[in-house]
């Protein structure tokens, strides 16, 4: 009875850090996908979309990736031979996921501070509003890679431990 | 009782077999991930190139600037660079760990601590290498839409050393992923059959 509770309780906590997972993922790739901005500055126009970039477009990505595989996994309540293959790609989805983010905020920490010893200037100045919603889609998607560093734990967890017996 | 995906039932000579048959392709890649993330370390590390440049001319006299290209200008290299660092220092502790570590027997956490470091050592290199192959890729190509100047035109061989650099951790990146996915299929093995022996939970 007791284990019956336990296995219960550690599907549902897993069901719920996918969904969360999801619903990071989906939501960043969402929030960097519609910032865009226009303004001019001493007849210079500005415009700042995220396809300037290639990091914010790889960002966008590898969000997209996150949320669709998480859907999928979603719907994959069989505790058996996939289960394996399930902890090798979360660790795969995980550096993606790290991956994107550290390149987004690269590129971002350059566009808000500058860099003088190669003669970039901030564009944050200019194109304030885009900078704040880059920035919280950078937010999102941390967030996203916490939820699924505890994913990776919880599978570890029960790769070890399985439930079926 | 279930039996998952092929896994032979009797346990003392398979157990024997498991051990052997993979005990030399672990420590192999952890090698190999050493050399590579500690390449990628020191040719970043000792990235610097120094260039004079004829910045303007007044009347027949050029002014040159000397301008110098280091790591250390952009965080996300030196995030790079501690990246690889604590990975290469992983990698050489846990080949310590995994050939003299018989001795110390603490067998639960012992198990499980290798798999969760080397899953945090994999996003470690993973962020710092995401970041700084996108920067190399701003240096290179520039930014038209925010006005940025590329860099690689002038500082070539700051660009290639940094592209190595990248190859290197690229590849030590690659080969930690496998070896954790190794590590936590072998670590259910060899729970599974320490299992067997004594009384399922």
């Amino acid at each position: 009875m007791h284990h019956t509770n336990m296995v219960k309780s550690k599907r549902v906590c897993t069901l719920l850090l996918r969904v969360l997972a999801l619903c990071a993922t989906i939501a960043a790739a969402i929030v960097m996908g519609t910032s865009h901005e226009k303004s001019s500055f001493f007849t210079i126009q500005f415009e700042a979309k995220y396809n300037h970039t290639p990091a914010f477009t790889y960002f966008l990505i590898v969000n997209v990736i996150g949320g669709v595989y998480s859907l999928l996994v979603l719907f994959f309540p069989a505790e058996s031979l996939l289960w394996r293959f399930v902890v090798a790609l979360d660790v795969v989805i995980t550096m993606l996921l790290t991956s994107g983010v550290s390149a987004a905020l690269a590129i971002a920490y350059v566009g808000k501070k500058g860099n003088s010893y190669a003669g970039w200037l901030p564009i944050c100045g200019q194109v304030e509003g885009y900078c704040h919603q880059v920035g919280g889609a950078l937010a999102t998607g941390f967030a996203g890679v916490i939820i699924y560093m505890l994913i990776l734990l919880y599978s570890l967890h029960s790769a070890i431990h399985p439930l079926h017996l | 009782m279930a039996s998952e995906g092929g896994e032979k039932p009797e346990v003392g000579s398979n157990q024997v077999a498991v051990k052997k048959g993979k005990g030399w392709v672990v420590p192999l890649l952890r090698v190999v991930a050493f050399l590579a993330t500690l390449a990628a370390t020191i040719v970043m590390a000792m990235n610097k190139e120094t260039k004079t440049i004829v910045v303007a001319v007044i009347g027949s006299t050029p002014i040159n600037a000397t301008l110098t290209a280091k790591f250390q200008h952009t965080p996300a290299f030196v995030f790079f660079v501690i990246a690889n660092a604590m990975a290469s220092f992983h990698s050489l502790l846990m080949l310590v760990v995994e050939c003299f570590g018989n001795k110390f027997d603490f067998k639960g956490l012992r198990l499980l601590l290798i798999p969760i470091l080397d899953m945090m050592i994999v996003a470690l290199v993973a962020a710092g290498e995401g970041g700084a192959v996108f920067m190399g890729e701003l240096g290179r190509h520039g930014n038209s839409h925010a006005r940025w100047n590329k860099i690689c035109d002038k500082f070539e061989s700051f660009c290639d050393h940094g592209a190595g650099a990248f190859i290197a951790s690229f590849v030590g990146l690659i080969l930690l992923m496998i070896i954790n996915v190794i590590s936590v299929l072998k670590l259910r093995n060899q729970l599974k059959t320490a299992a067997n022996y004594s009384a399922l939970p």
